[in-house]
């Protein structure tokens, strides 16, 4: 199963608030392989953040395991988590989350710099990021000169930048009008066929239809599944 | 890991230049305390620099004995026992003195007549003192022109006189002083010298050593065996309509000891070889050393005090600093959470803040430190009054507040690295 990235086992997420314990995530059992497409659905409350913190390292489970790419990081340390994130990570985030005092090359870089990389020594790979994404024409810009749109297609290349082995993506058109969304999801569509795993997490439907997989969550465990494409149904039924 | 420092030092000052205004408020607090550490310190080490450069004038292996009139003598004997008050040190206390302390070089007695000197119609009221050709040495007197007095002058008696270049000024401001002689009483007395005190070349009023009083300008030196002959033993000194005489027969006696060291030893056993022929209390004892030592320890304490009253101004600086650096980390939290997910490591977050705080103290501290020299060069050149910047005071201050910076930085910074990255994130 080399190509397989994550996998969740049994994965329980507790938080007590207070006396009251609350259940956010009931036991997630999940699969996912190198090149998907993958959607999460599900009502407010129904566990899908948290399941998209503890996908990203954010979070660890509070019972059951996680391996993502056949590391089990269900118990790591502070330190080794954020390790996992810098390395094999990428984050894109509904309100984009860049850092505004740097610049549109410098956003791209930030992920490196914690890996130790000078801007200088690869400049020329985040150059080709903001190319790739269409911003190659205003790499000094600051964050708040740009519209959303390119707001998040800079998080998109910064989410590129380490070469993670997956991209998570936290309602990443939520912010945006229909039009810029589409632009959005078709560089996704680009990216997951260039090979890259993609997990996003949506309330839209049309958003949900455009991923090959598209997980409902209800209640703090995946209530049902859909196949939009037939070879994440193939990969599906070769690995049951 | 240099490199790791250097780049988040690289990134720290960014993110201080984007609130400029903020962070210059922010580093006045160790401005000014560091410039108060240096600028203080710098004062008070002049201040006090002054006095141990007079005390070491009077020098350091000396002991100096002064006679004075005692005090419940004075009414007593006006009337009743003779005419004259016979008070103070003797010809004969220089010779024990000179024979029974261990240590001792020389034994420099001197005699010191208030009268005024003329010279044709020039008149100035000064002092005569009559002492040993040492003196010259031991006081630290310069020779300007001829010569001081010599073993012969005190052999034979002679009338001769060295002048100090105050005097000189005043009683020959046409003539030559060398071929002139000075009249005291009716008295002549030939010129054979002129000298100058070496602290009067730096101008310090008020600062002239105690042995030699305040007409510092206006001396005349002459043998103390002719001020014996000439002048006796017996000084009147008349004043409206009373007259008062006093018997004495040395004002002063220098006893210099081999090295500094014997000073110690050598107070007590002079006050006991003294005490035997002194019934009354008519002579003091003053040690420079003792002095130098007391000096010293005021100026310990004067450096505590403003040392601390600095300190804490350096204090207040590091709090206004840390509670800029909170505020930052408040309004930084969203930062804080993207660089989290984004692989920082709590102590890359610590680091970052950190140096924030420590470019701004630093950074502080380095202007506090030029305006902490510049400071007291002011204060010289407006008061005239001496200031002594050291260098130990200069790394005191840069140190403190660096360590300031540190403390200060510390609590903000390892706030920062322990926000929960999906908390930070979701801040607004």
């Amino acid at each position: 199963m080399s190509d397989e990235i994550i996998r969740l086992e049994n994965v329980e997420k507790t938080f007590s608030l207070g006396e009251v314990e609350v259940k956010a995530l009931r036991g997630v059992n999940l699969e996912i392989r190198q090149g998907s497409y993958v959607a999460i659905m599900g009502p407010s409350g129904s566990g899908k953040s948290t399941m998209l913190n503890i996908l990203g390292c954010l979070d660890s489970p509070s019972r059951g395991q996680y391996f993502l790419g056949g590391e089990d990081v269900s118990q790591m340390s502070d330190d080794a988590l954020s390790a996992v994130r810098g390395k094999r990570l990428g984050f894109v985030f509904q309100s984009y989350n860049l850092i505004d005092q740097l610049s549109v090359l410098e956003n791209i870089h930030v992920p490196l710099f914690y890996q130790g990389k000078n801007l200088d020594a690869c400049y020329e790979e985040c150059e080709a990021l903001a190319r790739l994404v269409g911003l190659g024409d205003r790499l000094d810009h600051r964050p708040t000169q740009l519209s959303g749109g390119q707001q998040q297609r800079v998080a998109i290349a910064r989410s590129l930048v380490n070469d993670p082995l997956l991209i998570l993506a936290d309602e990443p058109t939520g912010n945006l009008d229909s039009k810029t969304g589409q632009e959005i999801l078709e560089l996704f569509e680009k990216l997951n066929a260039s090979g890259k795993t993609i997990v996003l997490v949506t309330h839209g439907d049309e958003v949900a239809q455009r991923a090959h997989r598209v997980l409902h969550m209800l209640d703090g465990v995946i209530d049902r599944e859909n196949f939009n494409h037939e070879k994440a149904l193939y990969e599906a039924k070769a690995a049951s | 890991m240099m490199f790791t420092v250097l780049r988040t030092v690289r990134l720290g000052v960014k993110s201080l230049l984007l609130h400029k205004l903020r962070s210059v408020l922010t580093m006045l607090g160790i401005i000014f305390g560091v410039c108060s550490v240096v600028s203080m310190l710098a004062i008070g080490e002049g201040a006090s620099f002054e006095a141990q450069q007079a005390i070491k004038k009077l020098g350091s292996n000396n002991i100096l004995l002064r006679s004075v009139k005692p005090a419940d003598d004075n009414k007593v004997s006006s009337g009743t026992r003779s005419f004259a008050t016979e008070y103070g040190l003797t010809y004969q206390d220089a010779g024990r003195l000179q024979l029974t302390i261990p240590g001792v070089k020389r034994v420099l007695p001197m005699r010191v007549i208030r009268d005024n000197l003329r010279f044709a119609q020039n008149s100035v009221a000064g002092q005569i003192i009559g002492t040993h050709p040492l003196y010259a040495e031991i006081a630290g007197l310069d020779i300007v022109r001829g010569r001081f007095l010599t073993e012969t002058d005190e052999t034979h008696m002679d009338n001769v006189c060295a002048i100090t270049a105050g005097l000189s000024a005043q009683l020959f401001p046409f003539q030559d002083p060398l071929a002139e002689e000075v009249k005291v009483g009716s008295d002549y007395y030939r010129v054979v010298g002129v000298v100058r005190e070496r602290s009067t070349e730096q101008k310090r009023p008020g600062a002239a050593s105690p042995a030699e009083g305040n007409a510092l300008d206006s001396n005349i030196y002459i043998p103390l065996s002719t001020a014996r002959s000439r002048f006796g033993e017996t000084l009147i000194r008349r004043s409206a309509g009373s007259f008062e005489a006093e018997r004495v027969q040395l004002h002063q006696i220098t006893v210099q000891l081999s090295d500094p060291d014997r000073v110690e030893t050598a107070v007590p056993q002079i006050e006991s070889t003294l005490q035997h022929f002194h019934t009354k209390r008519d002579y003091e004892m003053i040690v420079p050393l003792q002095l130098l030592r007391q000096a010293e320890e005021t100026k310990r304490m004067f450096n505590i005090v403003l040392g601390s009253i600095a300190a804490i101004s350096l204090l207040v600086g590091g709090i206004g600093i840390m509670n800029i650096m909170l505020a930052t980390v408040t309004e930084r939290t969203r930062e804080i959470g993207i660089r989290r997910a984004l692989g920082a490591r709590k102590q890359d977050i610590v680091l970052q803040f950190l140096v924030e705080t420590l470019v701004l103290s630093v950074g502080g501290g380095l202007i506090g430190l030029c305006l902490g020299i510049i400071v007291p060069l002011l204060v010289q050149a407006l008061t005239h009054m001496p200031t002594v910047i050291t260098v130990w005071s200069l790394v005191l201050a840069f140190t403190i507040s660096a360590a300031v910076g540190v403390l200060f930085g510390m609590y903000p910074a390892s706030r920062a690295a322990n926000l929960r990255p999906i908390e930070a994130l979701r801040h607004i």
